[in-house]
């Protein structure tokens, strides 16, 4: 875990300290709206529907229980019991009062979080896999590089005033957990004969105009990555579109100038820039790495793993679903649905958010991870200690068996809260969750991840769904498109509209006949939703989905 | 031809706790759309919202919603100004926690 350093904690006291009186200024009448507007989104406060909302960062999905706590004291205090996780690693809450914004702030800074650049045009939260560290597959933690991005973005006096926002992920793990290729850089650690670099994505995102990010370069060394980036965004920051925001992210300035073009002005701004860093990157990485040391692993016997997952079925779903293979093989990686069936994706309680800090303590060497599937993590736990961190879960709500099933659905706020929603998110994912599991056949149909967006700006990622639904407006009344086929993994792949879109009454029987067409279609029970469509296309699925217009055409 | 305007309510959020707030008649800011002034004119529609404006020490993003003559006061004919003047749809929350407010 990242420790901030004096420099660190009197930045972020300094920053809270000079919003605080912005905000001062802002109800004494001093500044107006359109003064002060710019100021509190570069502070993570936007004004939705019925209040203001503040994004919290959530730096590459990495949590101590401490900051845990934290969060569920801002739930607590200054909100109504409970916080949002979202899908790019930050915390909302969604009732702040104007007025207590800065002191949610200094608690936030008291455990070494902070709002800064979760708005904006500027590089925002950078995000992670949120199984780094743990991973068996991962080649290098992620982490340390994503903390040296965040302190090089944060008030980067190049880059605070951009065409529009900047996004950027990374992995150390071929498996792509975290979306890479839909976020305006996306890096992927690779090494190369014993030196450690990155593979370097760019132009990916996902909004009105999805596009699946392309290789900038095959391998950039750590050495001048930093470097490498710089001289990236800074040709965006030059040649991207002002004139239309919809034209402004860096994907349309790769789709226009095409990706050989781009890489030919990186490489020559790259030239320039590189001089400019003479190794306080490398120095101060090769510090930040110290601070991500795994844990001391402990060692034991499985024998009380074994035998629950042998004795107690409701324990053995719950594994089977939620356990990912940890590095060390009698440690697990245990995912918290918070996608109770029913309930709000990524709502967790003020008490939730404090009994999953108090497991990840005991029990976890006290780190939690956000993933941007809206759930939590506890990326680092012996096996033996598996049986009581469910039954905890149990009593609190969150021993959900459904990762990677359609119950395990991502959603944007949509119409319920954000200002921009054309419709509704949250109901629907409420309603097909309930759906499935009344018909009991949620692990029959398997993996499938369902994606909703509330509008066109794709904060739900729908267009990397197996199904993705996009809620619009259509004459006043809320309708919903239908995409199947896209992927957010290493094989990405944007969504295809099936076709007119849906009532907000007609969506869930829609999904529901789309999904037994899949239990018909399949070839057997291995293989999964994307499969199927990948075999066999459109046709079958769209047959399912509108049946009227197959008897028509008959 | 231009088109015919269509009866209009001024609103905006509260500065400071940003609750969706109405212009009324009589010149305050209320939480309950049935108390808004229903303004059926589009020239004195301009000058309501110019009046909102103003208050910039109190109120943010002012402008013009559509809405109806109801029973109890104007309602909403849109279902985003239907969401504003109740809450979310997920929990009790909002308006409607203090003073039911029916969607239609």
């Amino acid at each position: 875990m990242y420790r901030y350093s004096e420099f660190d904690k009197a930045f972020l006291a300094e920053r809270n300290a000079q919003f605080r009186a912005q905000v001062e200024r802002r109800i004494d009448g001093s500044l107006t709206e359109d003064e002060f507007k710019p100021l509190r989104l570069m502070n993570g406060l936007y004004l939705q529907l019925h209040a203001y909302m503040l994004r919290v960062a959530i730096p590459y999905g990495t949590l101590s229980s401490d900051q845990m706590r934290q969060l569920a004291l801002l739930a607590e205090k200054w909100d109504k019991g409970y916080g949002h996780f979202t899908t790019r690693q930050n915390i909302q809450y969604n009732w702040p009062k104007l007025r207590d914004v800065p002191d949610m702030l200094d608690a936030l800074a008291e455990v070494g979080l902070h709002a800064i650049q979760t708005s904006g045009n500027t590089i925002r939260n950078v995000t992670a896999d949120h199984f780094a560290g743990a991973a068996a597959d991962e080649v290098a933690d992620p982490r340390p590089y994503a903390e040296l991005l965040r302190q090089w973005s944060t008030d980067h006096p190049e880059f605070q005033f951009m065409p529009r926002k900047f996004k950027i992920a990374i992995t150390g793990s071929e498996n792509d957990r975290a979306v890479i290729k839909a976020h305006d850089i996306g890096l992927q650690l690779v090494e190369r004969d014993g030196v450690l670099g990155a593979r370097v994505i760019v132009g990916g995102g996902l909004g009105r105009t999805p596009m699946i990010g392309k290789e900038l370069s095959e391998f950039v060394a750590f050495d001048d990555l930093l470097a490498y980036l710089e001289a990236t965004v800074s040709v965006w920051n030059q040649i991207g579109r002002r004139d239309n925001k919809y034209k402004a992210r860096i994907k349309i300035t790769v789709h226009e100038h095409g990706i050989d073009a781009i890489r030919a002005k990186v490489n020559e701004r790259f030239l320039k820039v590189r001089p400019q860093f003479k190794g306080a990157d490398m120095a101060l990485l090769d510090e930040i790495k110290g601070h991500f040391a795994p844990p001391a692993f402990r060692d034991g016997s499985v024998a009380a793993f074994e035998g629950a997952y042998s004795n107690d079925p409701v324990f053995r779903s719950w594994v089977d679903t939620n356990i990912a293979p940890h590095k060390k093989a009698d440690h697990a990686i245990v995912t918290i649905s918070i996608k109770k069936h029913g309930h709000t994706p990524g709502d967790a309680t003020a008490e939730q958010m404090q009994v999953m800090a108090d497991l990840a303590q005991e029990f976890a060497y006290d780190e939690l991870r956000i993933s941007h599937e809206q759930n939590v993590i506890l990326p680092h736990v012996h096996k033996a200690d598996l049986p009581a961190i469910h039954a905890k879960l149990k009593e609190h709500g969150l021993a959900t068996a459904n990762i990677g099933l359609i119950s395990d659905i991502i959603a944007c706020p949509g119409m319920d809260y954000c200002a921009l929603a054309t419709a509704r998110s949250i109901p629907v994912a409420e309603q097909i969750a309930t759906r499935f599991d009344e018909l009991k056949l949620e692990h029959d149909i398997g993996h499938l991840k369902i994606k909703i967006s509330g509008c066109i700006n794709a904060c739900g990622h729908h267009h990397v769904g197996h199904i993705g639904i996009l809620g619009l407006d259509r004459a006043g009344v809320e309708n919903y498109q239908i995409t199947l086929g896209g992927d957010g993994t290493e094989t990405a792949a944007i969504g295809e509209r099936a076709g007119p879109g849906f009532s907000y009454d007609e969506i869930v029987p829609a999904i529901e006949r789309l999904i037994y067409a899949y239990l018909d279609l399949r070839s057997d029970a291995d293989e999964t939703f994307l499969q199927t469509y990948r075999r066999l296309g459109m046709a079958p699925f769209k047959a399912a989905l509108y049946p009227e217009a197959q008897a028509n055409a008959a | 031809m231009a088109r015919a305007f269509t009866p209009k309510v001024v609103t905006a959020n509260d500065l400071l706790d940003g609750d969706v707030i109405y212009l009324t008649e009589d010149d305050r800011w209320s939480r309950d759309l049935a108390e808004a002034e229903l303004i059926t004119d589009e020239a004195h529609a301009q000058v309501r919202l110019l009046d909102a404006e103003r208050q910039a020490a109190k109120i943010v993003g002012a402008y013009l919603a559509d809405a109806v003559a109801g029973e109890h006061g104007p309602e909403p004919t849109h279902f985003r100004e239907d969401f504003r003047r109740t809450g979310p749809s997920n929990y009790a929350h909002g308006k409607q926690e203090s003073s039911p407010q029916p969607r239609v």
